[in-house]
């Protein structure tokens, strides 16, 4: 049998939880401070503007294409390769008066004027200013309503400091995946949005991995401190905890080098995430939950029967 | 006994797997070059039609795999792309006008499938390139407009009944209009008058000085039916000429109150396909010259009043120059059957045409009159000054007699189907464009791009696959065999699923979606490996261990993947596009995944272990 942790005698993990607790901090304010100073990339779906991208027969160089697109009076342009040296990314933000729908084609009809060869057509894409403010404000909105219900799911099915605990965590993950974004001013799209969102159902999933079994433990371990126990169920559920962020990052690793650039943002910000929830679960989700005071009495009131258990097994 | 699953469980899971591989059968079949012939305004496609085609590829020398006429379309499957090419240029040029030819892909999904209602995935344009806009309605034209007709409506009327009014002008509130009178005796007469016949406004009056002033508003209701009527005329006017586009499968959708979403599959050149969908149209009835000899006016001999022009199906006709009425004095246009079950168009029109309207027919009861159709449409060549070139296109809709002497309302009747009363009605709603459009959004992907990306999905998740299987064996020997089982039938079934499910498209970050839950979908089977481990650890028999390893790991696996699922929804209710494939494919995964992991890998485990007592160690 292999085994990664043999989880015979609990790990301390609570003992570290003060520097880990300043850790976090550390994190979520430099996170902050990077937010407010650098903003984040937001990209053509958020901002409008026109997005063209081409593929060239020879690698681009990018100079050359600057100055055609200048030539053409299209000044500043965000010209950037894209995925490899033969594609090449041109953005261009939407301008009073220009309708946005023509330029697409007009960049394009530039640059196969120009001497490059083969241009290929890979995508053209327009968001109107309007279009792209309400998708900011869906998303946003998104995040929020996310977090509420998954709050009072928790809430409902665990104790309201473990709720609590959660929703800390998750608050946790989105401001640092989003400070790593604003840091390395990675563009931060609608795909990215969504991979934010599926942060906070990966994150909870671990999270409430280890609530289950601090419930299961207060109930069983009578006379243990809720750091007892809290370090007990995190060393029981840390074979688990590794092997399926292992898994999951397999695929993301998969994802990130062969998913091609389209969906870089996408893997990169799941990466982040599940770094970051992974150790979020252990020290800030329970770390708050102990915090709170947390107690044995807290789970017995509540007469929580495991759902099934008084059943014949389904399964 | 422990651990045994009674027959009916595994008859049943027999039953879904065989199910899911059933309707995930047609992916692996590929697709046929195919060409899609479909009829725009009047033409239909018949069976006559269909020989034509056959002819005229035998005679170009090539041999279809097959060639269906269905639900009033041609579909010619072809062996290769170079036929596909001939066959569209052959069939383009030789069927003639009234005819759309497509390039498409059909599946090659073989009968038996079809019939049982199996179909590929239906890809997404990021997947397959093409277009996709996103256009807005300009309610505040709409609302404009209705108000102009207001003020139109209500003093016509007010002048028919000798109401005597000081004043009439639009709102400051957009939505209404005010009207001035002398004394509060009129001002109550002309609201007694007005009220009945003008359901859906609100009428208030006060006195203003020396004025009575009577404020007609729209209401709520009436307001948002203005609203939603220039949605649903745009939208009838986009899926008309979305359809003279030729494209195979396009979609043209409504999205929230004010927008619509076009999608046209395998188009690149945007800018004529922009070109056509924002074309402009007008309408209008003249009177016919029935004096001139149509040969005579075909050749030249006619008069300077008079003009020819051909009706859609090519008929020649003479009308003369003069304009009995505008489109824009058109309120709307309906398609309905008589009392004899023929197919006629009601017509409204605003008072100054109903007037007009009124005037000439009076005298000319028992004569023809014209109804013309003129699009301005871009060639797609531009002018030395660099402006696009647009040819104006007319074309007679429709020739009726006079019948009587016609007012705000009437209609055309003697139209041969339902299916020409019908175009008809859109043609003269069309002349009354309520709202402009404009595109708020476009995206354009290259089939090269799209093409790409499904290799690179399919590339993304194989290898992804191979490193979660290969670490779950060797981490958890035969269990973790059986867990790559699970896996694996897990994918199968997300595929047959969205195969089935009508509506549902793979995007890119759809498949994305489906590579995320190959990782996490291994999870409940880590939780269940993890505590059987425990409780053999803990000194439980092995039969003791497996049941108690599934069933503590039961409410822990649904409440993780219950909360995975809210954000899921969450994601599906406010994302668009490849957002909701991203999140459809997350909510099937975790389905999927759920049925796969538990009961799926409990009943081989069942199998394999259940119920032996000489068993000493597990392979765990």
């Amino acid at each position: 049998m292999i085994e990664l942790f043999k989880g015979t005698t609990p790990i301390r993990f609570m003992k570290y939880s003060k520097p880990a607790t300043w850790l976090s901090a550390f994190l979520i304010i430099a996170s902050i401070a990077t937010l407010s100073i650098n903003r984040i990339n937001w990209g053509l779906d958020f901002t409008g503007g026109t997005l063209i991208e081409v593929g060239f027969d020879q690698p681009a160089v990018l100079p050359d294409v600057r100055e055609t697109l200048e030539q053409a009076s299209f000044e500043g342009a965000v010209v950037q390769h894209f995925g490899s040296s033969h594609e090449v990314l041109i953005r261009i933000a939407p301008r009073e008066g220009v309708k946005g729908v023509v330029i697409g084609q007009e960049v394009l009809a530039a640059l196969q004027s120009a001497d490059y060869g083969n241009v290929d057509m890979r995508r053209i894409e327009f968001v109107g200013p309007n279009v792209g403010a309400e998708l900011a404000e869906d998303g946003g909105l998104a995040i929020i309503i996310a977090l509420i219900c998954i709050m009072i799911y928790v809430s409902a099915r665990f104790e309201w400091r473990l709720a609590a605990g959660a929703v800390m965590a998750l608050a946790h993950d989105i401001i640092i995946t989003l400070g790593v974004f604003s840091l390395f001013q990675l563009e931060f799209d609608l795909t990215v949005l969504a991979a934010l969102l599926a942060v906070v159902g990966y994150s909870l999933n671990d999270t409430i991995v280890v609530f289950d079994r601090i419930r299961e433990n207060f109930r069983l371990m009578s006379t243990s401190t809720p750091d007892q126990v809290v370090d007990h169920s995190i060393t029981q559920t840390l074979n688990r905890t590794m092997i399926t962020s292992g898994t999951t990052i397999f695929v993301l690793v998969s994802l990130f080098v062969v998913g091609g650039a389209l969906i870089h943002g996408f893997s990169t910000a799941l990466l982040i995430g599940i770094f970051v929830g992974t150790y979020s679960s252990i020290y800030v989700a329970s770390a708050t939950a102990v915090k709170l005071g947390v107690n044995r009495l807290h789970m017995i009131p509540e007469v929580i029967e495991k759902e099934g258990a008084d059943q014949d097994a389904l399964m | 006994m422990l651990n045994k699953y009674p027959m009916w469980k595994y008859l049943l899971l027999g039953a879904i797997v065989l199910i899911s591989l059933l309707y995930a059968a047609p992916n692996l079949y590929g697709e046929d070059p195919a060409i899609q012939i479909s009829a725009t305004r009047g033409a239909t496609v018949e069976l006559a039609t269909l020989d034509k085609v056959e002819t005229l590829l035998s005679e170009a020398n090539i041999s279809p795999k097959s060639t269906v006429l269905e639900n009033g379309q041609i579909l010619v499957r072809l062996t290769s792309s170079e036929d596909q090419l001939i066959a569209r240029e052959v069939i383009g040029e030789e069927l003639g006008d009234g005819f759309v030819s497509a390039l498409n892909l059909a599946p090659a999904t073989p009968d038996w499938l079809e019939a049982i209602g199996g179909a590929p995935l239906k890809l997404g344009l990021d997947l397959r390139g093409g277009v996709h806009f996103l256009m807005e309605v300009d309610m505040d034209e709409a609302v404009a407009k209705a108000q102009e007709q207001m003020v139109q409506d209500f003093r016509a009327e007010l002048r028919e009944q000798k109401i005597r009014f000081r004043g009439i002008r639009k709102a400051n509130t957009e939505t209404g209009i005010i009207l001035r009178f002398t004394s509060q005796e009129v001002l109550d007469k002309a609201v007694d008058y007005l009220k009945p016949i003008n359901p859906g406004y609100l009428f208030d009056d006060a006195q203003d000085n020396s004025e009575f002033v009577l404020t007609v508003a729209m209401s709520d209701e009436k307001l948002k039916a203005t609203k939603e009527d220039a949605l649903q005329q745009n939208l009838g006017i986009l899926r008309n000429r979305v359809n003279e586009l030729g494209v195979a499968e396009p979609l043209v959708q409504r999205q929230g109150a004010d927008r619509i979403v076009v999608e046209l599959p395998g188009v690149q050149d945007t800018a004529r396909a922009k070109e056509i969908l924002g074309a402009t149209a007008t309408l209008e009835f003249h009177p016919v010259d029935s004096e001139t000899d149509i040969n005579d006016a075909l050749v030249g001999r006619l008069p300077s009043s008079s003009i020819v022009y051909k009706e859609r199906d090519g008929r020649p006709h003479v009308i003369k120059k003069s304009i009995i009425l505008t489109g824009n004095h058109i309120v709307d246009a309906q398609s309905s059957l008589d009392e004899y079950g023929r197919a006629q168009v009601n017509i409204s029109l605003d008072s100054q045409g109903g007037s007009k309207m009124s005037r000439f027919t009076k005298d000319n009861i028992g004569k023809p009159m014209a109804t013309l159709f003129i699009e301005y449409l871009p060639t797609g060549k531009k002018k030395a000054n660099g402006k696009t070139e647009i040819e104006k296109r007319e074309e007679i809709a429709n020739v009726a007699t006079i019948q009587a002497q016609l007012g705000r309302s009437f209609r055309i009747t003697g139209l041969d189907n339902a299916a020409e009363a019908h175009n008809l009605a859109l043609l003269l709603r069309a002349g009354a464009l309520i709202a402009p459009i404009q595109i708020v959004e476009e995206r354009t992907i290259g089939p090269s791009l799209g093409k790409q990306n499904i290799d690179n999905g399919i590339k993304a998740m194989v290898y992804g696959l191979l490193a979660v299987v290969l670490f779950m064996f060797f981490y958890y020997r035969k269990f973790g065999a059986i867990a790559n089982t699970a896996l694996i039938f897990n994918i199968v079934m997300i595929v047959g699923l969205m195969s089935m499910i009508p509506g549902a498209t793979l995007t890119l970050p759809g498949i994305a979606g489906i590579v995320l839950t190959v990782g996490m979908a291994v999870d409940a089977n880590v939780l269940i490996f993890e505590r059987i481990r425990e409780e053999i650890k803990a000194g439980k028999s092995i039969q003791r261990a497996i049941n108690e390893g599934y069933s503590n790991a039961f409410s822990t696996i649904a409440d993780a993947n219950i909360t995975t699922l809210i954000t899921a929804i969450i994601l599906f209710a406010v994302g668009t596009g490849p957002i909701k494939g991203f999140a459809v494919t997350l909510m099937i995964g975790i389905a999927t995944s759920m049925f796969t992991s538990i009961f799926g890998t409990r009943a081989i485990v069942n199998a394999i272990w259940g119920g032996r007592n000489d068993i000493k160690k597990l392979s765990i």
